[in-house]
């Protein structure tokens, strides 16, 4: 029911939505929450187990039960709190967890059952058989109990991710959090105060406050002008900072554009991490419950929360209103109601002492012993001297005392104290550093003790950043004392709800006790208590209150579980913000990239780059025609493939050459000038980290190459054996992988084509290199091999590269050849037994490829003292072999190989298949394998497994290179 | 997390690749018996408290860096370029 001049919404604004596919009207200003509470809308959503109706219980991001679905144009939001959301034209919301309808839910079956639903009734039950469980069990219990749904789609809104950084960093902008801001930014510190709502103003906006004998809201207004015209404030509405990190670092969410109707191009929230040099807590306390029967009818709500809607959005839930309550908070919320017109029916105050309040009749050492009406409350019945009453009432305000916000006090590890005066957990001093806590998340309640405690949270953080605080003077406002009796729960019959949002009651809590989940973490877990999407906010202290009265313990013995971010919850969306899709991986093109592509070439990905597959000429119709075709024609002419993915570390200084002898296991401080090694490089564990060529360019002056999935790798471990093995050496390096385009040459005409790129014939011994020009520009020319043929790499500086790229391949194509692809390219080198990532996975040796000669005996390298243990050689060791199998078969990596005649069992696996392809050349399947022992067995057969695929085939062990054993092709 | 590198300030550890324990640092020299590469290579402490630790500037100055931090507390005792200050200093 909307109440004529109250409340702060927009009323020249109106605002259509849509809740279950009805239409209803409210105001700019509103939130889903109040606009269904001013069109009477009682019941909101279905509880998570046993599907009683419930209604708003909060106004604010505490809300366990009004959990509606948001459904935009491009997505469904779940679990959204219908007391955050805010309304906007056209908005689409859903009630959850119904079916068919929130009026006639089917499941509400469950709560008949509820004598046999409570806690740890799923791990009593459904127990046995076993293997039901997966197939059966669990799916129906997901059906059953459940919350929002997702749409199944992905989700095409935008998100976005920002980095900031301040001196201080204010969480919160009530009264304590407006005045630590204030005080801040007039001694100029660079301020940002974040507040989770629209407006900023805090409880000053939702109770009738006065501040300096004016509206408290004015106040406000005149606080947030200010802080508007310091250019050293940044005020973040709509953001709430949901964890803290490490080293002062905040993680906060900006609900940019959730509170308007979708638009293109506006992100719909954004993760912001926030780096402070020092922060103020003032994120408030939240009002707690009381539990007693039926606690959980729709229309029985906090007290607190009937003052927001009363005073913030002019709404009010019911015509006559009565208020529960052990603490005076509620005194002022009964006024605002009889001011507004509304009927308040009384009081119930359990306290025996409790005060007066003039006009209002209030019902000392009362507590209220059942609610009544299923679909919105009627009635409630309470109990005084002993005696029995029964009020009707429409609406019920709830307050239990306040529980101090100290969330985020606790995300590093820090541990709530029990304060026996508040009745609550307050923040423990220095739980984070840099932090100070002021108002009501310190236990600071009146607006008095916010103002003051806000300022002089400001005036310590000033002081510790070096500024001076100027005076500040505070303004008047009420200071009354928090006069509290805890109560938690009524004793009685019937099930008295602690956690609305899980359906858990106090019998449940004393059930976990009484079966010795008697710790407050196991509690939680055995009664699923404060795990849904609210975490407990509103109902974990009264829990543990229950549990410490059950196991005969005090409340701070007793404890609090552990507080984790985030807050509140955080979309994944948000946090992994521009990581789907293309940007979830930086992408990396060659220069011949649009070349490729124009041929019709598939690329693939290798590592961050993308490479051609193959380059398909028209007839052919699969990828092994293309593939096969590229191979012979490197066999037979000449081919051309860009290999500038290959990492290239340009290393320089008169150490450079003893650097390299450090880094290699073979020697390179010996190679002339002029001259290209191929050289293996160790991890210090002894396994091979990389392999790949290195030229001497000059004296001092040297072009390493590394594979393409290992350029960063070697990159990083090359800084790290210079930096801390090699002080005082005079060597540099850096990475030119970008820097240079660089081709590769290959087959019996490759001298030929090279010759008519540069216009004379290239005058190069097998791994030379010289300085070269290529049609007016400064390149290199190595005379290196990866497919066996003779070969030849040009390097011209990237610019160049495209269309050096399209030269080569038109000259190539008049000679008979062209380019080829990475298909081809594998198949070449398995073909010659060259190794690859695939081969040098990591668990392998030097001995294992053949390659322990390649560990020099007269010099130290990295690597070479773990390389010579035991074990690192020997016959024990599976070593790289080829296969061939006996028939024209498939053969797939990952196989594993058996001798013939054991069971195809692990222990009995001699070795697996890295490498596999079909060569054109020995019109066979190949691989490369490693294989115990595997040098000794030449021309045995063994069995190759592949279990997976249903690969079962005989082959032939060879040696790994297939192709031109001598080399002399290479050579030529 | 932030680590303070010596060239670049105050940076966030997105921008660090963790490596290990700075035992690294001590490699034994050529022809050291196994035991000593044994300790080098694989035993390592797990401290609850102070601990020394390596970390690469990837995304930065490509400086290695020992830090030295308290893994109870998570405070950020020191942080030091592993080649020394000159040689960092000659790197930027």
């Amino acid at each position: 029911m909307r109440i004529d001049g109250k409340g702060r919404i927009d009323r020249t604004r109106p605002v259509t939505f849509r809740f279950d596919g009805r239409s209803y009207a409210g105001y700019r200003g509103d939130t889903l929450a109040s606009a269904l509470i001013a069109n009477d809308v009682r019941v909101v959503g279905r509880s998570f187990k046993y599907h009683r109706p419930r209604g708003i219980l909060t106004a604010g991001p505490e809300e366990p039960n009004a959990l509606v679905e948001v459904v935009g144009p491009a997505n469904q939001t779940p679990n959204t709190r219908a007391t955050v959301q805010e309304l906007f034209e056209g908005l689409v919301a859903r009630s959850q967890n119904r079916w068919p309808s929130l009026g006639f839910d089917l499941l509400e079956v469950n709560d008949l059952a509820a004598p046999f639903l409570s806690a740890g009734f799923y791990y009593k039950t459904f127990m046995w058989p076993r293997r039901f469980w997966e197939g059966l069990y669990e799916p129906l219990i997901r059906r059953a109990a459940g919350l929002g749904r997702l749409s199944g789609k992905h989700d095409e809104g935008l998100y976005e991710k920002a980095w900031a950084h301040c001196d201080l960093l204010v969480i919160g902008a009530g009264p304590a959090g407006l005045m630590a801001a204030l005080v801040a930014a007039r001694a100029g510190a660079d301020v940002i105060l974040c507040d989770e709502s629209a407006e900023p103003g805090g409880r000053l906006l939702a109770d009738e406050g006065m501040i300096d004998g004016a509206p408290a809201a004015e106040w406000v207004a005149r606080v947030l002008a200010e802080l508007a015209d310091l250019p050293n404030v940044r005020l973040m509405r709509r953001t709430t900072v949901t964890g803290v990190y490490d080293d002062s670092t905040f993680g906060a969410l900006e609900r940019v554009g959730l509170h308007r109707s979708p638009r293109p191009n506006l992100p719909r929230e954004c993760f912001w991490r926030i780096v402070a040099k020092r922060s103020v807590l003032a994120a408030g306390a939240l009002e707690r419950g009381i539990a007693f029967q039926d606690n959980d009818r729709p229309g029985v709500m906090m007290a607190s929360a009937l003052a927001t809607y009363l005073n913030r959005y002019g709404v009010v839930p019911g015509k006559r209103v009565a208020l529960f309550a052990n603490n005076d908070s509620v005194r002022a919320t009964a006024r605002s109601l009889m001011a507004a017109g509304v009927e308040v029916a009384a009081i119930l105050d359990s306290r025996p002492d409790a005060p007066d309040e003039p006009g209002i009749v209030v019902h000392k050492g009362a507590v209220v012993q059942r609610a009544r009406g299923r679909m919105g409350l009627r009635e409630i019945s309470f109990t005084k001297d002993g005696r029995a009453q029964r009020l009707e009432v429409e609406c019920l305000g709830l307050s239990g005392g306040w529980n101090p916000s100290v969330h985020l006090t606790c995300h590093l590890n820090g541990r709530p104290r029990w304060s026996e005066d508040l009745a609550a957990f307050v923040p423990m001093e220095g739980a984070v550093p840099g932090m100070l806590v002021a108002g009501a998340a310190g236990g600071s309640f009146s607006t008095h003790g916010c103002l003051a405690s806000g300022a002089e949270a400001a005036r310590a953080s000033l002081e510790a950043l070096g500024r001076a605080a100027g005076a500040v003077e505070l303004p008047r406002a009420e200071d009354a004392p928090y006069v509290i009796a805890p109560l938690w729960a009524v004793a009685g019959k019937g099930r008295a709800w602690l956690d609305f949002a899980n359906d858990v009651t106090v019998k449940d809590v004393a059930l976990a006790a009484q079966e010795g989940f008697r710790s407050v973490e196991h509690m939680k877990r055995y009664t699923t208590q404060g795990m849904a999407p609210d975490q407990g906010k509103s109902s974990n202290v009264a829990a543990l209150a229950v549990l410490a009265d059950a196991t005969g313990r005090g409340i701070a013995e007793t404890g609090t579980t552990t507080f984790r971010p985030p807050y509140t919850p955080v979309s994944i969306a948000a946090m992994g913000a521009g990581g789907r899709g293309a940007g979830f991986a930086p992408q990396r093109f060659l220069t011949s990239d649009q070349a490729s592509r124009d041929r019709g070439a598939p690329m693939v990905e290798a590592g961050l780059w993308y490479r051609p597959s193959y380059f398909p000429k028209p007839g052919e119709t699969t990828w092994r025609e293309a593939c096969d075709r590229e191979v012979r024609m490197v066999r037979e002419s000449v081919g051309v493939t860009d290999v500038s993915t290959l990492g290239k570390i340009d290393i320089q200084g008169p150490d450079a050459a003893r650097f390299l002898d450090l880094v290699y296991t073979n020697t390179f401080s010996t190679l002339p000038v002029g001259k290209v090694r191929y050289g293996l490089m160790l991890r210090e564990d002894g396994h091979v980290l990389d392999d790949g060529t290195c030229a001497r360019l000059g004296d001092q002056h040297w072009l390493m190459t590394t594979t393409t999935a290992a350029a960063g790798l070697v990159m990083r471990h090359l800084d790290f054996v210079s930096q801390a093995f090699c002080a005082g050496w005079q060597v540099r390096f850096a990475s030119v992988t970008e820097g240079w385009a660089q081709f590769a040459i290959a087959g019996p005409k490759a001298r030929a084509l090279v010759a008519s790129a540069l216009g004379h014939a290239p005058d190069l011994p097998f791994m030379g290199c010289a300085p070269v020009t290529v049609q007016g520009v400064a390149g290199r020319l190595f005379r290196i091999s990866f497919s066996g043929e003779e070969g030849y790499e040009l390097a011209v500086p990237t610019r160049y590269g495209e269309a050096l790229f399209r030269d080569l391949t038109a000259r190539a194509e008049t000679m008979g050849g062209g380019l080829y692809g990475m298909e081809a390219l594998n198949v070449l080198r398995i073909e010659k037994g060259f190794i690859t990532h695939a081969e040098i996975h990591g668990r392998i040796t030097a001995f294992d490829i053949g390659m322990e000669k390649m560990v020099s005996a007269k010099k130290d390298c990295i690597g070479k003292a773990a390389a010579a243990r035991p074990g690192m050689t020997g016959p024990a060791r599976a070593q790289l072999v080829g296969l061939k199998p006996l028939t024209d078969s498939v053969i797939t990596a990952g196989a594993h190989l058996f001798a013939q005649g054991v069971d195809l069992v692990r222990e009995q696996s001699a070795g697996y298949v890295t490498s596999v392809g079909y060569s054109p050349t020995l019109h066979s399947h190949l691989a490369l394998a490693f294989l115990d022992n595997g040098r000794a067995r030449h021309g045995e057969t063994v069995r190759l497994v592949d279990r997976l695929r249903g690969v079962d085939v005989l082959c032939t062990v060879t040696d790994p290179v297939f192709h031109d054993p001598k080399g002399e092709k290479l050579r030529a | 997390m932030r680590l303070t590198c010596p060239l670049c300030g105050p940076r966030d550890r997105r921008e660090f690749y963790y490596y290990g324990a700075a035992d690294y640092l001590a490699r034994p020299a050529e022809g050291a018996p196994p035991e000593a590469w044994d300790d080098y290579l694989h035993l390592r402490d797990n401290p609850a408290g102070v601990t020394q630790d390596l970390w690469y500037h990837e995304q930065g100055c490509c400086s290695w860096l020992k830090v030295t931090r308290n893994t109870v507390t998570h405070e950020i005792l020191a942080v030091e370029s592993v080649a020394g200050a000159d040689a960092a200093e000659g790197r930027a």
